[in-house]
């Protein structure tokens, strides 16, 4: 018997599970294809506007700091006040996603810009986020070449972009609109959720922030 | 991990004399106990989402045999592999030779009780193979040799004086002048140290919180970030997991998470929580080449429809210790294992047995506020009391504790001599106490006046008063 077969064995004995298993299987089935939503916190359920700034407030109330565009040459502009505004070099590692590569970053002479993945030698990571959910200020980040997954942990700092419309409001309609676009039962290789900038408070439980991943987190929201 | 719970008394009285001990468990009872009150009370769903988390794993264990198989049959399908470990042996020597075929030297670490309960870094370094803790307090008490203290915030019993001291000696190739006064200089110390242990580990290891039956994927939820680090730079991630870490769909994991965080921490939620599921794609330029799986079970499936079934609902949120008033007197040590407090002390004697593990239950005042601020509902009193039976049908508790409950128990089931007895027992008391009304010692109770006065009984006894009040 193999250790996976003792074990499942173990489980059904105890259990005391009917051989044919029919019932049980019909309720496994259905609830991995209907994946209720259960309760949903009415905190984050508002128009558009309001999802918004509640998706700022959070992400605020968690250290993290926002920025608000109308558009993304806008955006090029606020990441280079953003590093000046923090004396850090005027230079940003990003990936290839679309929504960024459509900035025209030449408008921002500045500010210098390459492309990949992190090694740890870049003080500056910028990613465009998949979704950000209002009811914590959480940004849901999904990996490939477009965000490498490396550019949310390794850089001092981080900055995220995000598009307005890509605001939702609870962690359920995340997931369902990753579901939408990877297929059913499928994911990215790593769904990264991040709520804040790194933190640790494991030495006599006080809370400092930059532990091993970016000390500050900056969001950009862009609004066309 | 040697287990010391059979020595939980002393354990306990050797805690309490410890002064550095005493002055770090003050931190503990004064934040997270208002922490998590602020952030339960700042969602009106709270209660709800605690109802509906209790039934999520009900359901789940109701069917852990079909989730399981659902579970690894994604992981497959993803390009991982899932290993099946009947035993801490068993997981031991599948970590051993996944890293040995990785060739690696060294193995870099995010926070896993899974990890401690099958005592893999010992393990890993008798083959040769360094393990690094990543998680700041998980890195403290490697330096300082000691298991955790507490399942979330592992070097809660260290205080930073002591940090101090133990970076000192451990980084000595570190100016000896350097001020090292305060957490965050401490704190940048350990970062600057680590980071470029991440990058050179041939292999990671982290836990999980979850693992996701409807896609293979395994959720870790931290704050630092050195799990992600853990689990991305190395070219192999293997996960550690015990087998009701289990869950059915990502909407069950983001239900249960609203209550995880605000429980342990008091956070919203925590910074991190990543999903994982299977190697590097073709789409990737980073991530692990190989994604492995350990599934343990060590024990639990013997207690899956028996009466401590429901103790595998625990997220290890930590919520239960936070409030427990003997964890606060006495820490996470003196419980002699890997989990202490209300949680440890139901999974101990459930996993190692009660011959070992039978202490622990008893170090309880049954007060129940482990169980009122339990997320996912446990009726951790209920079971420690389940233990306690257990313990006595079966004869291991001590002799003169077995005949009080004896003499006790004869005298309980005769009313009339009871009542007697226990008016003419509080007279003698009150006598003995005299006009000042408290007793400095007592024969039998020493260690109970040691520390402060028995007060003698006044009045009339409980069974007198309720008779008085037209009770029966």
């Amino acid at each position: 018997m193999t250790p996976r077969e003792a074990i499942l064995g173990k489980i059904k004995s105890q259990i005391a599970a009917d051989p044919n298993d029919a019932g049980r299987r019909a309720a496994v089935a259905n609830r991995l294809s209907n994946a209720p939503r259960g309760v949903i916190p009415k905190r984050g359920q508002l128009p558009p506007a309001k999802k918004k700034d509640l998706f700022c407030t959070k992400a605020e109330s968690v250290q993290a700091t926002v920025d608000r565009v109308t558009s993304y040459d806008a955006a090029a502009k606020a990441v280079s006040q953003y590093l000046r505004g923090r004396n850090l070099p005027q230079s940003v590692r990003m990936g290839q996603d679309q929504r960024l590569e459509s900035i025209d970053w030449a408008k921002t002479p500045s500010l210098s810009t390459d492309t990949g993945p992190s090694d740890g030698g870049q003080p500056v990571g910028l990613s465009h986020a998949a979704y950000g959910v209002a009811e914590t200020g959480s940004l849901i980040m999904t990996s490939g070449s477009e965000n490498p997954t490396t550019l949310n942990f390794l850089p001092e700092s981080h900055i995220v972009i995000i598009h307005s419309k890509d605001i939702v409001g609870d962690y359920e309609t995340a997931h369902a609109n990753i579901r939408k676009h990877y297929g059913k039962g499928r994911m990215p290789r790593t769904v990264n959720m991040i709520t804040g900038p790194s933190r640790s408070a494991d030495i006599e439980q006080k809370l400092l922030l930059g532990a091993h991943g970016p000390r500050s987190l900056h969001i950009i929201v862009v609004d066309d | 991990m040697k287990i010391t719970t059979p020595e939980f008394k002393s354990n306990a009285v050797d805690a309490l004399a410890n002064e550095n001990l005493q002055k770090a468990m003050g931190h503990v009872q004064v934040g997270f106990i208002e922490k998590r009150k602020l952030a339960a009370d700042g969602l009106p769903e709270f209660e709800a989402l605690r109802d509906n988390a209790r039934d999520i794993k009900d359901h789940t264990l109701a069917h852990l045999d079909l989730y399981l198989e659902a579970y690894s049959e994604k992981v497959e399908e993803s390009g991982g592999h899932v290993h099946w470990a009947q035993t801490a042996e068993d997981a031991r020597n599948i970590v051993l030779d996944i890293c040995r075929n990785a060739g690696a030297k060294t193995v870099t670490k995010g926070k896993s009780m899974i990890s401690e309960e099958i005592g893999i870094n010992a393990f890993l370094e008798n083959n040769g193979i360094a393990p690094i803790e990543t998680d700041l307090g998980e890195y403290i008490i490697q330096l300082r040799g000691e298991a955790p203290s507490h399942i979330i915030a592992p070097a809660v019993h260290v205080l930073k004086e002591q940090v101090e001291e133990d970076f000192r000696a451990e980084h000595t190739h570190l100016d000896i002048d350097r001020n090292l006064e305060e957490p965050e200089t401490l704190l940048d110390e350990a970062r600057t140290v680590l980071r470029q242990k991440f990058i050179d580990a041939d292999v990671g290891i982290t836990g999980a919180n979850f693992l996701v039956a409807e896609t293979g994927t395994s959720v870790i939820v931290t704050n630092e970030g050195n799990g992600d680090l853990t689990q991305t730079l190395p070219k192999v991630h293997i996960v550690l997991a015990s087998l009701e870490k289990i869950t059915p769909t990502l909407e069950d994991v983001s239900q249960i998470l609203r209550v995880l965080a605000r429980s342990a921490t008091g956070q919203e939620q925590s910074v991190y929580t990543t999903f994982s599921t299977g190697p590097r794609r073709e789409t990737d330029v980073d991530g692990p080449q190989e994604y492995h799986v350990v599934l343990l079970d060590n024990g639990r499936t013997n207690m899956i429809g028996t009466e401590f079934q429901e103790m595998l609902r625990c997220i290890r949120c930590g919520a239960c210790m936070n409030h427990c008033p003997v964890y606060h007197a006495i820490g996470g040590h003196a419980y002699g294992w890997v989990y202490p407090g209300p949680m440890g002390a139901v999974l101990t004697p459930s996993l190692e047995g009660v011959e070992k593990g039978g202490n622990l239950p008893n170090a309880s005042t049954f007060c129940g506020r482990c169980e009122s601020v339990c997320p996912m509902r446990i009726p951790l009193p209920k079971m420690m009391r389940h233990w306690r039976e257990r313990e006595f049908e079966r004869g291991l508790n001590p002799v003169t504790q077995r005949w009080g409950l004896k003499v006790w128990a004869w005298f309980a089931r005769r009313p009339r001599i009871y009542a007697m007895g226990a008016r003419y027992a509080m007279r003698a008391v009150a006598m003995l106490a005299g006009r000042k009304g408290s007793l400095t010692s007592m024969p039998m109770a020493g260690g109970w006046t040691k520390y402060r006065d028995l007060p003698a009984p006044e009045g009339k006894t409980f069974q007198q008063q309720w008779q008085a009040k037209g009770g029966s």
